[in-house]
């Protein structure tokens, strides 16, 4: 935009920094508050002594839920989903869009595929069958039914599919010249071209197996099967966290010292990855959303 | 003849790589929604998908007949409508604004800050959440204390917890949303601004002449696509923060749905709702996207 410089610009453009920066502060505080508590001594958290800086700097609440057997288990539990869950739908989304980028001319039954892939986004069985379903294929309490039923998402499939359609047709067609059929083409050119587009939904899948804790409450009987978030949620959403009472007096611990400094924890592999979320994110949003 | 012949030889591999993701597809997709049978029984959970007795249409008017079944449903769309309109104007405002920053650094560090509530689940803002709204002691009512109002209970009054819904779900998302709105604004052909600024136009009358009309497409679009979740008005964070003071304000289809289901192992009328529900969302969705389509020359694929 072009503008003038007098003073009538240069006012608004202080009242738009000011708007933005206390917006940015509105995102920032919150959390910045919860640190501070988690890092502060049980008498300032509980006296309510803590702003947006630790009083009384302590550690012990993090020393605490490293101590803590069902935090570590939980933990280990969706580190696993991650683990498997990304892999499964990077490959299975590389896999299934690719036909699906193909144009109908080329490749005719392919109205039919995205219709079959389109009606899960329009209908669907509800929380209730979609239970019983899970229970019947015996997957309770299994690390797989975090990880199977959302594997295939159409999401990703578009994204990737619109990602196949930026690159260049002549690849493909002087790879079919040379004799190469769709497995070379997709495994050997597409799939070492498509490293952007992987890694968008490798931190998609990441972000969402990572932040997932209904379905871990749904079907999981045993909390010692929880992921880390909802284990997290029984205690958020729990006001009396007897447990730790037990061991307060060892300890120097509270409640609330305790519950941010989990929060924190749970946090923190996305406040890790968030550097490459910023980067991938913004293309991928744009690629699956505007264009079509 | 031949010639199809070769064109499928080409073309199986294609068919092949479908394969996978069609299994997934159908036993975590098309399976459960045969479970849907589960609305027009009366389910006894020892008995199976389908060994139950068939009961038509009892549940829905069972359903139907539940006290306080329709302030639910207008708690639902209430919420939902609030959430859309919210959710529309706040993020085109942060990105017209962010788009007038100049200070690249700042713009890029403001930038960082309002996307990251986005990328963390409703189980982590909630925490935060109750912990900083809560009434003795959150850091916001010790703010308003201090400033001499009185404080207020955010998540346990009838008259403040759809507006808490509301604005804590923008504070999630409205970073987030600039991203498609602040994409549409670089796509803008700067020499029209330059051309403004020739004829006279100021900061402000560029603004309303050239982004705001710039930006239609793509808000228009973005209307439309929200019209698809009018019934849903964000279940996890309703789960997390409600509670059952605010039920009368704050509880939803969804959230009624789950209790039906699995506190009081109701899961036909559990279902039923699941039912009347997708009903309506294939209904309202297949319109936004045809709308979509039609005005917009929007795709899905």
């Amino acid at each position: 935009m072009v503008e003038s410089k007098n003073f009538g610009n240069r006012l608004s453009r202080f009242l738009i920094n000011s708007i933005m920066i206390a917006l940015g502060l509105l995102c920032l505080l919150p959390f910045l508050n919860v640190l501070a508590f988690s890092l502060s001594s049980p008498a300032a958290a509980e006296a309510n002594r803590v702003g947006f800086w630790p009083v009384e700097f302590s550690l012990d609440a993090y020393r605490y839920i490293m101590g803590e057997p069902k935090f570590s288990q939980a933990f280990w539990v969706s580190s696993q989903r991650v683990l498997i869950g990304v892999t499964l739908s990077v490959f299975l989304t590389l896999l299934t869009a690719y036909p699906l980028s193909k144009e109908s001319i080329h490749f005719r039954p392919r109205t039919f595929y995205v219709w079959f892939f389109v009606v899960t986004m329009l209908f669907g069985g509800g929380l209730v069958p979609m239970y019983m379903i899970i229970r019947s294929y015996g997957l309770l309490d299994s690390i797989w039914a975090l990880v199977l039923p959302t594997a295939v998402q159409v999401f990703y499939i578009t994204l990737m599919l619109n990602f196949f359609r930026g690159l260049p047709k002549e690849l493909e067609e002087s790879a079919f010249v040379d004799g190469a059929g769709h497995w070379v083409i997709l495994f050997r050119i597409f799939l070492p071209l498509s490293m952007p587009g992987l890694a968008t939904i490798g931190l998609f899948t990441l972000v969402s197996q990572w932040n997932s804790w209904f379905d871990g409450l749904l079907y999981m009987n045993k909390p010692f099967h929880y992921p880390l978030q909802t284990y997290l949620q029984t205690i958020v959403t729990n006001p009396d966290m007897s447990r730790v009472s037990d061991v307060r007096e060892v300890l120097n611990i509270s409640t609330r010292t305790v519950k941010t400094a989990q929060i924190f924890v749970a946090m923190l592999p996305i406040l890790i990855v968030y550097p490459f979320l910023q980067r991938f994110f913004v293309k991928g949003i744009v690629l699956g959303s505007v264009k079509g | 003849m031949k010639r199809s012949t070769a064109l499928f030889k080409r073309n199986l591999p294609l068919h092949l790589m479908l394969v996978p993701g069609m299994i997934f597809t159908i036993l975590f997709a098309y399976v459960p929604m045969t479970g849907i049978v589960l609305a027009f029984q009366s389910f006894v959970p020892g008995q199976g998908l389908f060994g139950s007795d068939w009961v038509g249409f009892d549940n829905f008017s069972y359903l139907f007949n539940l006290p306080g079944i329709y302030q639910v449903i207008y708690n639902t769309v209430f919420i939902a409508v609030m959430k859309i309109i919210a959710g529309l104007i706040v993020p085109i405002t942060a990105a017209l604004l962010l788009n007038e920053m100049r200070i690249r650094f700042l713009k890029r560090t403001v930038q960082t800050l309002i996307y990251l509530p986005h990328f963390l689940s409703w189980v982590i803002l909630g925490g935060i959440l109750i912990d900083v709204l809560s009434i003795d002691g959150g850091i916001v009512n010790r703010f308003i204390e201090w400033l001499g109002f009185k404080s207020v209970f955010f998540l346990g009054s009838n008259q403040w917890f759809p507006f808490t819904l509301v604005a804590t779900d923008v504070w999630k998302d409205f970073g987030f949303s600039t991203i498609i709105y602040m994409a549409a604004i670089t796509a803008i052909d700067p020499t029209t601004y330059e051309a403004a600024h020739i004829d006279g136009a100021g900061r402000w009358r560029q603004t309303l002449r050239i982004t705001l009309p710039g930006l239609a497409p793509t808000i228009v679009l973005l209307s439309v696509l929200s019209l698809g979740s009018i019934l849903n008005a964000g279940f996890e964070q309703v789960f997390i923060l409600y509670s059952p003071s605010v039920y009368s304000s704050g509880d939803i289809i969804d959230t009624m749905l789950y209790r039906l289901a699995f506190m009081d192992a109701q899961y036909s009328v559990a279902t039923a709702v699941g039912l009347f529900k997708s009903f309506i969302g294939l209904f309202l969705i297949s319109t936004s996207y045809w709308l979509a389509y039609r005005f917009a020359n929007y795709r899905i694929f």
